[in-house]
């Protein structure tokens, strides 16, 4: 690639998002997503995302779990599309919610 | 591979030679902290706890300050009580004696109200300290190390750079025959199933679900959603969504090895070696205090975020894995593992130099938290409420 494309990175194949260490990783813009074999595809973003935000590889159903290091980091509480912004306000976590007790 | 340190007379280590100046309980650390202050040599352990509290944490306190004493990087221990306080100052006395380290007491209520005490507290400090001046530092085994590891004010690059530098140092020094310790127990949840496969046995497994059960229950009990307790404001806005995604890199620290056990907060290390598991909140002012209570020499403590933090006996080693943050304030973080996220160095590489600066630590380096004494306020993890 010619131009240094702001930098995504999927720590597990089972991901389906990935980080990115970018400040300037924009909606419309496209992003490297690299895995740690060195591995890397080009995707683009639907939303800016800003340093050490997410970013959905695939589409995610509501209930469905995102996943990274290949583990659960909680559910999805919308559908999600490729390329969107994931955070608090799609991903919700299952553990220590005192609020959906009793 | 060697370092440099105080061998003290029940073989443990020390990386400081410090005379602890001890308030026994929060209304004498007025008093002790200005004994602190006017003494070259001494450190303090700034507290709020020991009085109006249920047998158990008071129990707790004693044990804590018991432990804090007894860490080989102190040399000397100058008590300051107040005379009517519920830690058991009888028992703190007697057990610190036995460490055969010079120890000394004021007693706020006898010796004549706060100023009197300062200066019969000063005139006692100065004694310790020109006391334990002549003790000279000396090669020992890196097997002598017991290294306490934590990650604050964690951002996304937490796990993926500096807790991942901290594990690769952790399994060098588990592979030296040395100690590692790590803890933040609620930072377990949603990675605790991951922890208990690494553990020696079943029964320490399920010790591992148990703990976190419990904390878990804690921060449920106010029927509330625990999310902005943890993960923090902070955590959120640098990236982390929810606490699994904030355990899952928190536990990257650890490195690989078998974890051998579960040790209660006030627990000292004696015959322990290897990976283990101190039971501990996240917040940095009671996990230190518990990490100092092992008798850790030294923190390896991992930032995304920047927190500063240091502790009175403990030198804290800060890597930092955010470029954005370590440009912003280098003046507090000894580490930059950020350059693992642009890709110009790998883990290993920063590993191996985080590993050689902490050697130096532990022989009589300054940490940046301890140049600037970043480590006056302290804090006890107490179970029950204050009465």
């Amino acid at each position: 690639m010619d131009k240094k494309l702001p930098l995504a990175l999927k720590v597990n194949d089972l991901d389906n998002v990935a980080t990115v260490f970018s400040n300037e990783a924009k909606a419309g813009s496209d992003v490297e997503v690299r895995d740690k074999k060195g591995n890397s595809f080009v995707m683009q973003l639907l939303n800016d995302i800003p340093y050490g935000h997410k970013v959905a590889l695939r589409e995610v159903h509501p209930g469905e779990d995102i996943i990274k290091y290949g583990e659960s980091l909680g559910e999805a509480t919308h559908e999600i599309a490729a390329g969107e912004y994931v955070h608090v306000h799609n991903l919700d976590s299952k553990r220590g919610r005192g609020d959906k007790e009793g | 591979m060697e370092f440099w340190g105080y061998v003290r007379e029940n073989g443990k280590v020390g990386a400081r030679n410090y005379v602890a100046v001890i308030p026994t309980v929060v209304c004498a650390a007025e008093a002790a902290q200005s004994i602190c202050n006017s003494v070259s040599g001494c450190i303090s352990f700034l507290h709020h706890q020991g009085c109006c509290q249920l047998p158990p944490d008071l129990e707790r306190v004693t044990d804590t300050l018991i432990a804090l004493g007894s860490s080989p990087n102190v040399g000397a221990v100058l008590l300051v009580s107040l005379g009517c306080e519920g830690t058991d100052v009888d028992r703190l006395m007697s057990t610190l004696a036995a460490t055969g380290k010079p120890i000394d007491m004021v007693r706020i209520q006898e010796d004549g109200g706060i100023s009197a005490s300062i200066a019969l507290g000063i005139s006692k400090a100065k004694r310790l300290a020109a006391l334990i001046s002549t003790q000279r530092r000396q090669p020992v085994d890196i097997s002598n190390v017991v290294m306490s590891i934590k990650c604050g004010g964690s951002d996304a690059t937490s796990g993926m750079a500096s807790n991942c530098v901290i594990g690769y140092v952790a399994d060098k020094i588990v592979d030296a025959g040395g100690t590692v310790i790590f803890g933040e127990t609620t930072e377990f949840i949603g990675a605790e199933h991951i922890l208990a496969r690494r553990a020696v046995n079943k029964q320490v497994g399920d010790r591992i679900f148990e703990i976190v059960n419990n904390m878990e229950a804690r921060a449920k009990s106010l029927g509330c959603d625990m999310r902005k307790g943890q993960p923090t404001p902070g955590n959120i806005a640098g990236g982390l969504t929810t606490i699994e995604e904030k355990s899952l890199g928190a536990i990257m620290k650890s490195g690989s090895r078998p974890i051998q056990g579960v040790m209660e907060y006030t627990d000292m290390v004696t015959d322990h070696k290897g990976l283990w598991i101190k039971d501990t909140p996240g917040r940095e002012p009671e996990i230190l205090t518990g990490m100092a209570c092992t008798g850790a020499q030294v923190m390896c403590f991992s930032t995304g975020r920047g927190a500063p933090q240091g502790f009175p006996s403990m030198p804290v080693l800060k890597i930092c894995g955010n470029v954005n943050t370590y440009q912003k304030m280098e003046q507090d973080m000894d580490i930059n593992a950020g350059v693992i996220i642009t890709g110009e160095s790998s883990i290993e590489q920063v590993g191996e130099y985080t590993f050689e600066r902490l050697l130096s630590t532990l022989s009589g380096e300054m940490t940046k938290s301890e140049a600037i004494k970043y480590f006056n306020f302290i804090d006890i993890y107490t179970m029950g409420p204050v009465i």
